[in-house]
């Protein structure tokens, strides 16, 4: 029998080992597996290097991680907002490393990783600075940048529906980058709002089929970024 | 701002100027700042479909206050809403949207504008800046139709229409129309020429504020 579920999100990220690769869903907060990234603070890996479209606002989720000096380096599009504070300090202090992408970029990259594409020429930064040191090619006429997929050893996301097989649903723009990142991770880690019976999503809404996704843990009452920042909250280990 | 009056369209015209000149049909993205406003201004009877990057293709007003879902934002992360017949996706099927070229217009905001078309708006490039490009490089790579909005100076009134960009490019030659406080420029293979200038404005004056020569 098959069934992903696993029964506390402790458990679901229990062997996320230091020096991992980990792609993180969200924008800005909206899709974000908060509970996940705080379980990963309370386990403590190290030296990790982090996938994610921002660098976290406050001192919760992603910026707390980072706080608590576990992420070598941050694969990003946008490592600044409003209320981000955490990452900004320690790069300008150089205790943080960062590669920036454009956010295209760093979808197709994701994509191509899980698709099993090792790398691909896109039009997107030619002939600026984050295309220096790169190989180009002229296709009929136009330049365009190599760059590499991206496959992660873990995968956290959140969903909205999930089933044991781990077909999955999202809520509205909260899916941004995590069907892409379930596909191109060795664990993928999902927390769900909602554990469904197999059969209850109709399969011409699943939008992750279940062969991405290998843990399941439902968080039926998700922390928000945004509120716990307000409240100046501060996750610590 | 320091001895330079502020002449021209207010920013809500320039953002009516925009709107007056999608056509009918358009799916558009807007970036963040001046270039929301224009969402306002679409003239009645006109359909524009709006593109948000973050995964949203028919993006709709802001949100009565109480109705605000953190989990419905746009590309800024502000609350939005989203029209019937919406769709949501992820985001290589949202760049997808972008770099291969099924967008009609782009509108973004500008540091500086050359008038070979070249767009720098991502960073200044200053020591302890915190470089953050968003979607801005994959906008300017694949959407048809690239109009910026911005002042035509900077506050300090230094050029922001120049002969070179000296911050980092977003794209080279990639602008094809610049809707400032002072005038509409399109951008041509012979460099800057003018489509529209506001009233009041001189073509003299115009070209004051403007480091390359226009076009008249």
């Amino acid at each position: 029998m098959i069934n992903k579920l696993v029964k506390s999100d402790k458990k679901a990220v229990s062997d996320i080992f230091d020096g991992a690769t980990i792609s993180i869903g969200g924008f800005g907060e909206a899709g974000s597996p908060l509970e996940l990234i705080h379980r990963l603070i309370d386990l403590g890996s190290k030296n990790l290097t982090v996938v994610s479209n921002n660098t976290g606002s406050g001192n919760v989720g992603i910026a707390a991680l980072i706080e608590n000096r576990q992420v070598k380096k941050m694969i990003c599009s946008y490592p600044r907002s409003t209320n981000s504070v955490v990452f900004p300090e320690l790069y300008r202090n150089g205790e943080i490393e960062l590669e920036l992408v454009p956010q295209g970029t760093l979808a197709e990259r994701i994509r191509a990783g899980g698709a099993g594409i090792p790398a691909f020429y896109t039009p997107s930064s030619v002939n600026t600075p984050l295309a220096e040191g790169k190989e180009t090619r002229e296709f009929k006429g136009q330049q365009y940048v190599m760059e590499y997929g991206i496959h992660a050893d873990f995968s956290l996301v959140k969903c909205q529906l999930a089933d044991r097989y781990g077909n999955l649903t999202y809520n509205k723009t909260a899916r941004n980058f995590s069907p892409i990142m379930c596909t191109a991770a060795t664990t993928t880690i999902v927390q769900a709002k909602q554990i469904v019976e197999p059969g209850d999503i109709d399969p011409e809404a699943v939008v992750t089929p279940g062969i991405f996704v290998n843990r399941i843990v439902e968080i039926s009452d998700p922390a928000h970024e945004s509120i716990l920042v307000a409240k100046n909250h501060r996750y610590l280990k | 701002m320091n001895d330079f009056t502020r002449k021209g369209w207010s920013r809500t015209e320039m953002a009516q100027k925009v709107a007056q000149d999608l056509p009918d049909g358009s799916y558009v993205n807007l970036g963040i700042g001046i270039p929301e406003l224009v969402a306002d201004h679409v003239p009645k009877g006109i359909e524009i479909i709006y593109h948000t990057e973050n995964g949203l293709l028919g993006m709709g007003a802001i949100p009565e206050k109480g109705q605000e879902d953190i989990e419905l934002i746009n590309a800024g992360k502000k609350y939005v809403t989203a029209i019937p017949g919406a769709c949501y996706f992820h985001h290589a099927d949202s760049f997808t949207m972008i770099r291969g070229g099924h967008l009609d217009i782009s509108v973004l905001g500008a540091l500086q504008v050359s008038d070979s078309g070249d767009l720098a708006n991502w960073s200044t490039g200053k020591p302890g800046a915190i470089p953050a490009v968003g979607g801005a490089m994959d906008l300017v790579a694949g959407v048809k139709n690239v109009w910026v909005i911005t002042e035509h100076v900077t506050k300090k009134d230094q050029f922001k229409l120049v002969n070179n960009c000296a911050f980092p490019l977003t794209g080279k030659a990639v602008v094809d129309r610049i809707y400032t406080n002072l005038a509409i420029i399109n951008v041509t293979e012979k460099g800057f020429q003018v489509r529209e200038i506001a009233p009041g404005i001189t073509f003299e004056y115009l070209q004051t504020k403007t480091e390359p020569i226009i076009i008249q």
